[in-house]
């Protein structure tokens, strides 16, 4: 049946027929079958665990499908290896940027197919390398040389190197991996524009992503998946927000509960003057109040991350004043922070959010560890009581408390780092990106939480690139761009392009900002 | 030369001045010449040790490996009769096998490196000294090779023939780590196996390989050891020998995580570590302190080169999120080294 809907092209470059796989018993993938024509942008969305990441890695080789047929260019495959996929002309852009920030611009793009001379010897031929690489760098428009080191690149830039990557080896089919999910706002709009370049180019693209709002704007046709199933597809004039999440989640989504309009909360923490260590010569002002979900927004680098990790005792303050409901707080490390009931979700959910191997009550009772070993001895039964309070509040799905916190999805792990917050009496809560990664469904929830805790009287500081986060959730936004705020937005100002004016230094128009 | 390697050499000269000014006989050629010898002696199993913390492992095995291969050869060529330079052949022969095993089983068992060389450290300390029952190896009075003495303890115009060996063997080595692209793949092994492989890398190949390349180059040294001592006692030869060895990378800017580090940085590495040996002995500090001295300073110097670093890092870093200090002066070795 898809292979009528699959009439894009007169012969399309790609077609997967019955694909199916399953990890032990679980099955990922079954009865997939898409294909995309030369020069078409597929959109391909889901939820996390909808069978996305498999289909990614039969393409790219990694793995064999259990059943079903590739079709490239007319010849069947039962399974491509890597050498065979990246011979055919797919190429990845990944969501994980893989580079080598240990080499330069030039040998991350010609990694594994380096230009050789001295015959036997093979020695790299970094002149011709370096020559090879300048003209594709230009035509992304990259403002940087193949000699650069990837190291000193910013999270865009080394985008860039991986977009020209694939430029070189000519490939006939990009896919972008949830592209956009560590490149905000301004960025984003070049990149659209680079895959509009490949398509003019007769290059077929499938891009991922989460962000449906650009996955709308990127695709001629999109295809949803939900446990590892085709759950439908969108020629373009279908495309729109709600019909993708329906599909995705199988039935309408409720909208965000709609925020009460702010209080005029008591300031409970006040930021005066305060300078980080990345933007030295831009003081930070900012008023925390009770009982309001602040969202603060800017590019990437914009130094929000340097400001929540200042206020959590991380980094050292250079100067200024941070005053909590009146006290005067010095904040030497996060202990002093956790202390006074300043908590921090980070943005790096496992690598600083949970302890993975450890299970969720472990997590949980981690950072009061002591109120729950009377006598020194830590008591299990004390720490079963607080976690079970937690999965209750915040209905984790686990099947017990004891399950590690790395099995559980990245949803149920955010909950976690919540919950060990939460069974501590937050004051102010910062959050950095804190649905980065995570379902739609439990978007939701996570948001319905923080205005939860918002209406229990806590300081919520919501930090996001999302811009549609940003504007929903927040009852205000800051905007910092260099490393100060550029200026705040109250709910009758909030639009995309106000964030983005800000975001880049300018000011607000006239027409708005009355 | 990196900026780091600079910073090294510089090191290493005013450390070179300041033992001249408190004792003359630093300078003298004969003392200068002993220091050379023992930097190409440690050097060729240092260079070794470079290729395989450069994927990120790590080769404990060194020491107990110069001790079995000294009484090996040093058995054939004195006692059994076998020509020496088919003695040669056999070692290095018996030193692919030792890199092939541990190599294999790093890769296709999916061991960790510093449990399998461990056991190899054991292993082969163990196999030596049952070899000789305990008892020294030597040669038989009279006995000489003079081709193979000239070799590996003669000097030519006064330099040792054993710096002069480290030199060339460095030399090739170089050209295979900064120039091939099995040294590129290297880098990059290190530094991300996972996306190496995806870039259709023979990850297993390489890291095998940087397994042979380090017990070849450790054969080597052993049969270089075996000469220069004359007699070996299974029990004592090259013990600590792979801490010298990766005390010299972790100076010369290596990082135990992989993916940093050039041979010009490791070569002054050993450099240092034989001019600190050579300070311990000209000041009359008491030898028994000599591994005092020489932790003492390795810890110093990484912790300033990390403190550096990080304050890099510091000026530059700004804008990008979150940034950890990490590497040292010469981070991003490959392009200028």
């Amino acid at each position: 049946m898809t292979t009528a809907e699959a009439q894009a092209g007169a012969a399309p470059f790609l077609s997967l027929a019955g694909l199916g796989k399953s990890y032990g018993g679980v099955r990922a993938l079954s009865e997939f079958s898409m294909a995309v024509g030369r020069g078409e942008v597929i959109g391909i969305v889901g939820e996390n665990g909808a069978g996305k990441s498999t289909l990614m890695k039969i393409l790219g080789g990694v793995i064999a499908p259990d059943t079903g047929t590739i079709i490239i260019g007319g010849v069947a495959h039962a399974a491509l290896d890597v050498a065979t996929s990246i011979a055919v002309g797919i190429a990845f852009v990944h969501q994980e940027l893989n580079l080598f920030d240990n080499l330069d611009v030039a040998a991350n793009v010609y990694m594994g197919r380096e230009p050789r001379r001295g015959g036997l010897l093979s020695l790299l031929d970094r002149r011709r390398q370096n020559a090879l690489v300048a003209p594709l760098l230009a035509r992304v428009g990259a403002n940087f040389a193949p000699q650069t080191p990837v190291a000193s690149l910013s999270l865009a830039q080394r985008q860039m190197v991986e977009i020209v990557k694939a430029l070189s080896v000519e490939a006939r089919l990009v896919i972008f991996d949830e592209p956009t999910s560590s490149l905000p706002l301004a960025e984003t709009a070049r990149l659209l524009e680079i895959i509009a370049g490949l398509k003019a180019a007769g290059v077929s693209v499938i891009f991922i992503s989460h962000r449906l709002h650009e996955v709308e704007q990127a695709a001629d046709r999109v295809i949803v998946l939900r446990d590892g199933r085709l759950a439908g597809t969108l020629p373009k004039a279908e495309i729109s927000h709600d019909r993708m999440v329906q599909l995705m989640i199988g039935r309408d989504l409720k909208p965000h509960d709609a925020a009460p309009p702010p209080g005029a909360g008591t300031v409970v923490l006040s930021i005066r003057q305060a300078r980080s260590r990345a933007y030295p010569a831009r003081p930070v002002d900012l008023d925390l109040r009770k009982g309001e979900i602040l969202g603060l927004a800017g590019l990437v680098g914009a130094g929000r991350t340097e400001l929540a990790r200042m206020l959590f005792g991380i980094d050292p303050m250079l100067g200024g004043t941070l005053t909590l409901s009146g006290e005067t707080l010095r904040l030497r490390t996060p202990a002093d922070a956790v202390a006074r009931g300043i908590f921090l979700v980070p943005e790096d959910r496992k690598a600083a959010g949970v302890l993975l191997d450890l299970p969720i009550f472990e997590n949980i009772t981690l950072p009061n560890l002591p109120a729950h070993a009377p006598g020194g001895l830590v008591s299990r039964v004390l720490q079963m009581k607080t976690a079970e309070i937690q999965r209750a509040n915040l209905a984790i799905k686990a099947p017990t408390l004891a399950t590690q916190a790395g099995a559980l999805s990245g949803g149920n792990q955010q909950k976690v780092v919540l919950g060990k917050w939460l069974a501590m009496a937050p004051q102010v809560m910062i959050l950095d990106e804190p649905t980065r990664g995570i379902d739609i469904g439990a978007k939701a929830e996570i948001y319905r939480l923080m205005r939860w805790l918002a209406n229990a009287g806590v300081t919520v500081l919501m930090i996001s690139s999302d811009m549609e986060e940003v504007i929903s959730v927040s009852d205000r936004i800051a905007v910092m761009h260099e490393g100060a705020i550029a200026g705040f937005l109250e709910r009758a100002q909030f639009s995309e392009e106000n964030v983005l004016r800000l975001a880049m230094g300018k000011t607000l128009s006239r027409t708005v900002a009355a | 030369m990196s900026k780091k390697d600079l910073g090294l050499l510089t090191l290493i000269v005013v450390v070179g001045v300041v033992v001249s000014i408190l004792n003359p006989r630093f300078l003298l050629p004969i003392n200068i010449s002993n220091t050379a010898n023992m930097v190409g002696l440690f050097g060729l199993s240092a260079i070794g040790q470079a290729f395989v913390i450069i994927t990120g492992g790590i080769e404990l095995s060194v020491g107990s490996v110069i001790a079995l291969i000294g009484v090996l050869f040093v058995d054939f060529i004195a006692n059994r009769g076998i020509p020496w330079p088919v003695a040669v052949l056999l070692m290095l022969a018996l030193s692919v096998l030792i890199g092939l095993a541990h190599g294999l089983l790093i890769t296709k068992l999916r061991l960790q490196p510093f449990i399998v060389t461990l056991c190899g450290l054991l292993v082969y300390r163990g196999v030596a000294r049952f070899y000789t029952q305990d008892a020294t190896a030597g040669f038989g009075f009279g006995q000489n090779f003079p081709l193979l003495s000239w070799l590996t303890v003669g000097r030519s115009h006064g330099v040792p023939n054993s710096f002069i060996a480290m030199l060339i063997v460095g030399a090739i080595m170089w050209v295979v780590l900064h120039r091939s692209v099995f040294g590129r793949y290297l880098y990059a092994v290190g530094k991300n196996e996972e996306a190496a492989r995806f870039s259709g890398i023979r990850t297993d190949r390489v890291v095998i390989w940087a397994y042979v390349i380090c017990q070849l180059l450790t054969a080597l040294a052993a049969m270089y050891f075996a000469m220069y001592t004359g007699s070996i006692s299974p029990a004592s030869q090259g013990n600590f020998y792979e801490l010298y060895a990766i005390a010299a990378a972790v100076l010369g800017g290596f990082s135990l995580r992989g993916g940093e580090g050039s041979l010009g940085g490791v070569i002054l590495g050993v450099v240092l570590l034989q001019e600190l040996q050579n300070l311990v002995n000209l000041l009359g500090i008491p030898s028994s302190l000599n591994f005092a001295v020489m932790g003492g300073v390795i810890l110093v110097g990484v912790t300033i080169d990390q403190q550096w670093g990080r304050l890099r890092d510091r000026r530059r870093g700004a804008g990008i999120a979150g940034t950890t200090a990490k590497g040292g002066w010469f981070s991003r070795i490959v392009r200028g080294a």
